[in-house]
């Protein structure tokens, strides 16, 4: 039986609250949203918090998804499902509908969150490929107001984050350009299962050439959210199959993947290169119009 | 601490450890045997229930978590001796053979049914696609639930969420 070592439960009421609860209990108290990653790993006591704050009340405050003309703005604690179902969300961003149909299963979207997902920062966990991918940025909150990271900067390594104690990520913000498209492959054992790999791709299409593009990758290595040397070869080139080839092959150059029971390092490798090329040629497609 | 939440329709008070999983809570402290507790991991769904009319797996979430909130589980499917759709089509159409996956499987399935009461079977099996029966019932088991939504079509029935 797995049972989390013992701790302190407090529930906050508002993002103020829970930032004065983790001002006052200090660097052992940890936020719990969702739980789907916090609580498995308490219950193999991979953490031990003191103090577990509860901001499930916030759903209300945390949970939305904004689209503007220029930005998409989403609440920290929008749950899974909330941004598989949002259509307007899969309007400007098809990548969150790709990736999050394939993020766990069904029951556990119900309960976790865009947050938490991005503050576990697990090396498998999909949703920091994907807004790297669309160059989001991160709003971070303490008692002292507001601070606003990229995603480059928030995604620091595996399982670590640019939030320091007594701060909270609040919302994820993602500027919404012309032009503009992204998906997301990935490859799973089975149903529900952590990534063998996968990749997602973002691009801004400027006339026949790609203004900007940007590669994400999960499982395949650390720090990989954004594989920069891609962005350069794709920056002002037009797609075409050569192209994907090449990019395909910087991500497999880029990545370091292990082998353990979800497949060797070298399939892992090749899976790099294949759903690299995949999702670029899907975003382009969706980009141009073309699908 | 105290905690309170709604179970099947009753309010229901316990003084429990902070880190009782809602699981263990809904079994050891509230004797409510129908849910079961299986992977421990999230992975298989023997113990979903739900919590504000939302299937969730409870081995996976804290009874404090729950507290102020109304959790459903397969005791609260039948209605007196009238078993619920989802029941009845298990049992018509073999939708169990060991039983273990059994109490998670009727509990995502009839939440699917109160969001989309005509799924196709691609759907059915997405739904239950977090949960895993090692007998392999799963052909029966997604007969079974359109057993459920057939019978629900020819005689709609007020569906309670309590």
């Amino acid at each position: 039986m797995q049972v989390p070592a013992p701790f302190e439960y407090e529930r906050a009421t508002s993002v103020d609250h829970a930032i004065a609860l983790m001002e006052r209990l200090g660097d052992e108290a940890r936020l719990v949203a969702g739980g789907h990653s916090l609580i498995p790993m308490m219950k193999l006591r991979l953490a031990t918090p003191e103090y577990l704050i509860d901001i499930n009340d916030l759903a209300d405050e945390l949970g939305y998804i904004n689209i503007s003309a220029g930005e998409v703005r989403i609440g920290a604690m929008t749950r899974h499902r909330e941004l598989l179902e949002s259509d307007e969300l899969a309007a400007v961003f098809p990548i969150f509908r790709d990736a999050e149909r394939v993020i766990a299963d069904p029951v556990v979207r119900n309960r976790g969150t865009l947050g938490g997902s991005l503050c576990q920062a697990d090396p498998s966990e999909d949703l920091s490929a994907v807004c790297d991918a669309i160059n989001a940025s991160c709003v971070i909150r303490s008692k002292d107001g507001e601070r606003v990271v990229s995603m480059h900067d928030f995604h620091r390594g595996p399982y670590e984050t640019a939030v320091a104690d007594g701060e909270m990520l609040t919302e994820v913000r993602i500027p919404v350009l012309p032009n503009s498209s992204s998906a997301y492959h990935k490859v799973e054992r089975r149903a529900g299962d952590w990534a063998v790999a996968s990749a997602g791709a973002a691009v801004t299409m400027d006339g026949g050439v790609i203004a900007d593009g940007r590669v994400g990758l999960c499982a395949v290595g650390p720090n990989l959210t954004n594989v920069e040397p891609i962005s350069t070869a794709l920056r002002g080139q037009a797609p075409s199959e050569e192209l994907y080839a090449t990019v395909g092959q910087i991500a497999a150059d880029n990545a370091s993947p292990a082998t353990d029971t979800r497949g060797t390092a070298d399939y892992k490798t090749h899976l790099a290169k294949e759903l690299t090329i995949r999702s670029l040629r899907k975003a382009v497609a969706r980009a141009t119009r073309q699908e | 601490m105290e905690v309170t939440m709604n179970v099947n329709g009753e309010e229901v008070t316990k003084d429990i450890e902070p880190r009782t999983l809602l699981v263990h809570h809904i079994r050891d402290h509230l004797g409510l045997t129908g849910t079961h507790w299986g992977c421990d991991t999230s992975n298989c769904g023997t113990c979903v229930v739900w919590v504000d009319n939302e299937p969730v797996k409870s081995c996976t979430t804290l009874a404090a978590m729950c507290g102020g909130h109304d959790v459903r589980t397969v005791e609260g499917l039948a209605d007196g001796a009238d078993l619920d759709p989802v029941q009845e089509g298990f049992v018509q159409c073999h939708g169990l053979q060991c039983g273990f996956c059994t109490p998670g499987m009727m509990m995502t399935a009839r939440a699917l049914l109160d969001r989309n009461p005509d799924p196709t079977e691609d759907e059915i099996r997405e739904a239950i696609s977090g949960q895993i029966c090692r007998c392999t019932g799963y052909s029966t088991i997604i007969r079974s639930i359109q057993w459920a939504a057939k019978k629900e079509q020819e005689t709609p029935v007020e569906v309670s969420a309590s």
